[in-house]
């Protein structure tokens, strides 16, 4: 291992050309994890960034790390395999609706269950973007597509609510056009120990564009977003003069100074499941931010303690003792 | 009535028990009991198990019985036997699945104490077969009511009668350890370890053991006591191995030979479990199991393994092995190591689960997109499957590839005795990650083996992707140019029939010409070699040869077929080698197939070799 050096976000840079469309949203993410990355202290080669399919699973080549770009729906599997195998290593996981949720979703849910401690970055676009537009299981009803030419008939998943449904350790939600609040989280996302799951909400330019105007647009987004932050005061609104609050199971807007806090690091999957379930359509705005970030056992840490337990109490097994081993006899 | 004469001790060499009862009586235990002391004896020994899918199916049914077949012998023999000489049957069911089996003339232990009306009802007997006066013409027809003498037996031990009839196995396995003159001492200290927490169950079992030999020596059923001689096996150190324990052990000593860790991902399901089983209990050895959430996650995860410079492996059955498809295409496609055990089972679909069979030949070979071949090796016998998957890790890591290892339920269930090898003499399996300052690019290719470098995340300086998108040569960076694309399929096939050049030269036993060839693979080696034997003893001219590697083929294969005027090839599908064989050398084979969910019998393949050479 080399000392880890300053990093400048060029570092992280490859020499593969970036291939998705002009003005897609992948591309600020991009930018931020080579930010991010360049800044956590970890030695360039510790990285492993590894993805399914998708448009968004073509980040690794992009990536100047190790990289590896798996198949549809499995990158949550081989990377529990690779953090397993060698726990020292940075595993970001970069997924899509599509890979994560729908031929993916078993692995996900599973992974997040046993809180490996790997990083997952889903690029929600509300469609399946490299197979040319067909609706996706976080696509709106009534949406449109090649598959859905009458309007898509099938309900979507909220993804936040599925990580939380899975008890996920850390779920936190950001979008592409938001760069500072995508490193913060990003950032946050890796100080944490155990399975992080971020959603990004994430404009498909060709097939899905705007899809996530009615939150992210500049000119009404501070209106229609507030922010979770760990044990603060959910407020929002350009002078931060509005705030939500809880009301039974469901939230309700509120002054600023009668805002409900947030304590992400205290929350239950239950009291986050009340923040993220709203409709993003009505008054209440979205939240973004982290959701949850609790602190439970790891799997590969345990994996490897039981590893060393054995070690300690049987001796460390050789050739030799393995050929010793069961009940023998001898013939002469 | 206690017999003051001596009873007779005649010499046997070669007998076949089956203990047959329901899924509860405890045969397997029993069967396992009887052989681990034979083996200690120094007989050789041949086991079959035979149990229902159901866990418990309803008790007495006629699916929920559960045999155990144990052959042991003064010879060298090489399966578990074809026809029982003594049947144990536990209840109606057990006797109505298993009689015809039982060879004319031989024992038959029946426990009278299951056959009320309505175990014979289970069993769908509307008469009880017991009051069948041939059985006494036919069998040395022992009837005893095993649960009475249990329930006299252990009437001490202050257990309730539910609890009592447990200890009935070991009450009937009394009987034949004495009857065939082997000592308590394997069971007595398996129980104590196994019964350390409950003394009275201990205490119950000791009893009911001894009170079955007291039963027999008594009653003299069996008129004489019988001894089988140790076997003429080559001198070492021996235990008694399952074909599933062989080959988790393979694994183990695979990776130390090669200085690797091993991680082992795996998916429960019928019969491979037990490889799972035996790795997790390896953890002292550096083992990781990792149990996924499916097929898929279990063969992604030990992709992922390999990839961080872990060994990783999985284990599975046919079902499974669909499952893993795609992954083992981009495992193809990355270049890296992987061993995937496919312990196969009766299909298709979910097929007979406990049953065994060869038809995942095809699947192994052929069965995924494009053009992706891969190294596939399949173990011959419960011991071989140590070898086999030695093998199997030498290749993986000498040539950069997954390899599919075969095995069958058969075998995985099996167990014979086993020459435990010298350390020294397994062969150490060299490989080299690449170091930092390497030049070598991520699929430049070893001149001799075509493999590419392995190169581990964390490797400062050697940063790299790799994925199942087709590669540039060398570079391996992403290419969808056309003579590439051409370029690199050919590559990938010339590196895996490459693996050929590095094996060991195929044996032929008997003369290396003459009137028949029997080629075989798997877990049909002891029945071919059993027949072959019998037809040497009759002149005959035949000769076997068995495949350990079944994809590339051998080199000098072709050459050994043409010095044979038929080639003869029996196998559990439907002629699955037959159709590679014919493809690839364009020789006129004879199929001898059999899909019975039940392996082949020597004297089976005697008989169809005779129609054969007489034809």
């Amino acid at each position: 291992m080399s000392t880890v050096t300053e990093y400048k976000k060029k570092d992280f840079v490859s020499d593969q050309e970036v291939r998705w469309c002009p003005g897609c949203g992948d591309y600020a993410i991009l930018a931020s994890v080579q930010q991010v990355f360049a800044g956590l202290g970890v030695a360039k080669e510790n990285f492993a960034v590894i993805s399914g399919i998708g448009c968004s699973s073509r980040f690794p080549y992009y990536m100047n790390t190790y990289g590896f770009h798996t198949i549809h729906g499995r990158a949550p599997a081989v990377a529990s395999g690779v953090k397993i195998a060698n726990p020292e290593l940075d595993v970001w996981v970069i997924t899509g609706d599509g890979d994560a949720l729908s031929i993916g979703g078993n692995h996900l849910i599973h992974a997040m269950r046993r809180n490996l401690n790997i990083k997952v970055l889903l690029f929600n676009n509300r469609i399946y973007g490299l197979t040319k537009g067909q609706y996706s299981p976080t696509t709106s009803p009534g949406k449109v597509t090649g598959s859905s030419p009458y309007g898509s008939l099938d309900q979507p998943f909220n993804p936040i609510a599925v990580a939380l449904g899975a008890n996920a350790s850390f779920v936190a939600r950001t979008a592409d056009t938001q760069p500072k609040h995508m490193k913060e989280i990003f950032a946050a996302a890796h100080a944490h120990k155990g399975f992080a799951f971020v959603e990004i909400l994430q404009n498909c330019v060709i097939f899905n564009d705007k899809v996530f105007d009615h939150i992210v647009e500049r000119s009404i987004r501070d209106d229609r977003q507030v922010d979770l932050r760990d044990g603060q005061p959910m407020v929002y609104g350009k002078e931060l003069d509005k705030g939500v609050r809880f009301s039974g199971n469901s939230l309700e807007v509120c002054k600023a100074s009668e805002a409900s806090s947030w304590n992400a690091s205290e929350a239950t999957s239950a009291d986050a499941m009340r923040i993220c379930q709203g409709s993003e359509l009505e008054d209440i705005p979205v939240p973004m931010g982290i959701f949850k970030a609790i602190e439970r056992p790891v799997l590969e840490e345990d994996i490897h303690k039981q590893v060393a337990a054995a070690t300690e109490n049987l001796g460390e097994g050789t050739l030799e003792s393995l050929l010793d081993s069961g009940e023998t006899w001898n013939i002469d | 009535m206690a017999s003051t004469q001596e009873i007779p001790l005649q010499q046997v060499d070669d007998v076949v028990i089956r203990f047959a009862g329901d899924s509860g009586d405890g045969m397997q235990l029993t069967g396992n009991q009887f052989t681990n002391t034979s083996a200690l004896l120094g007989n050789d020994i041949a086991t079959f198990p035979d149990y229902p899918a159901e866990i418990r199916a309803p008790i007495g049914t006629l699916s929920g019985v559960s045999g155990f077949q144990v052959r042991f012998s003064s010879d060298d023999i090489h399966t578990p036997g074809d026809q029982p000489d003594v049947l144990v049957a536990m209840n109606p069911a057990a006797l109505k699945v298993n009689l015809a089996d039982l060879k004319e003339g031989g024992t038959l232990i029946v426990n009278t104490g299951n056959f009320g009306a309505r175990d014979l009802a289970k069993a769908h007997y509307d008469s009880n077969p017991l009051d069948d006066e041939t059985l006494k013409d036919k069998y040395n027809y022992i009837a005893i009511d095993l649960n009475q003498s249990t329930l006299d037996a252990v009437a001490d031990c202050g257990l309730t009668n539910k609890q009592a009839l447990r200890s009935k196995n070991l009450l009937a396995l009394g009987m034949l350890y004495y009857a065939y003159a082997r000592p308590f001492e394997t069971t007595e200290k398996w129980l104590e370890a196994k019964f350390a927490n409950k003394p009275e169950v201990l205490d119950a079992n000791l009893k009911a053991l001894h009170a079955g030999a007291l039963i027999a020596e008594n009653s003299e059923f069996f008129g004489v006591k019988y001894e089988v001689g140790s076997a003429p096996l080559t001198p070492g150190k021996y235990r008694n191995m399952g074909g599933n324990a062989a080959l988790a052990m393979g694994l183990v000593a695979g990776v130390k030979l090669a200085g690797l860790k091993l991680f082992y991902g795996s998916y429960p399901i019928t019969p491979a479990s037990d490889v799972l089983h035996a790795l997790a209990g390896y953890k002292n050895y550096g083992v990781t199991t990792f149990q996924g959430e499916d097929e898929i996650a279990a063969v992604c995860s030990a992709i992922g393994a390999s990839w961080a410079g872990t060994l990783g492996a999985t284990g599975t059955s046919g079902p499974g092995l669909a499952l893993k498809g795609e992954a083992l295409g981009l495992s193809v496609m990355i270049e890296q190591p992987l061993i995937v055990v496919d312990v196969q089972r009766a299909g298709p679909s979910t097929g007979m689960p406990t049953k065994t069979e060869q038809a995942d030949l095809n699947q192994a070979i052929f069965g995924r997109n494009g053009e992706t071949p891969l190294p596939v090796v399949s173990c011959s016998s419960p011991g071989d499957c140590f070898e086999a998957a030695i093998e199997a890790v030498r290749i993986a890591v000498t040539y950069m590839t997954p390899v599919i290892l075969l095995s069958d339920g058969y075998i995985g269930n099996g167990a014979e005795p086993f020459l435990v090898p010298d350390a020294s003499s397994l062969p150490k399996i060299p490989h080299q990650f690449s170091q930092e300052g390497d030049t070598r690019q991520p699929f430049e290719r070893d001149p001799e083996t075509l493999a590419r470098p392995w190169i581990k995340p964390g490797t400062p300086g050697l940063e790299h992707r790799v994925g199942g998108l087709e590669k540039e040569e060398n570079s391996g960076n992403v290419s969808y140019d056309a003579e590439n694309h051409e370029r690199m399929t050919l590559l990938r096939e010339q590196k895996v029939n490459g693996v050929a050049k590095s094996y060991a030269p195929l044996k032929i036993f008997g003369e290396d010409h003459g009137d028949v060839l029997v080629l075989g693979w798997g877990s049909t080696y002891g029945a071919i070699r059993g027949a072959v034997e019998r037809c040497h003893a009759d002149g005959q001219s035949i000769s076997q040869v068995h495949l350990r590697n079944m994809w590339p083929l051998p080199l000098d294969l072709q050459d050994i077929m043409k010095k044979f005027d038929k080639v003869v090839i029996p196998e559990l599908n439907r002629g699955q080698l037959n159709r590679i064989i014919r493809a690839e050398y364009l020789v006129d084979t004879i199929s001898l197939p059999k899909i019975q969910g039940k392996p082949y019998g020597g004297a089976e393949l005697f008989g169809l070799f005779q129609d054969i050479l007489n034809d």
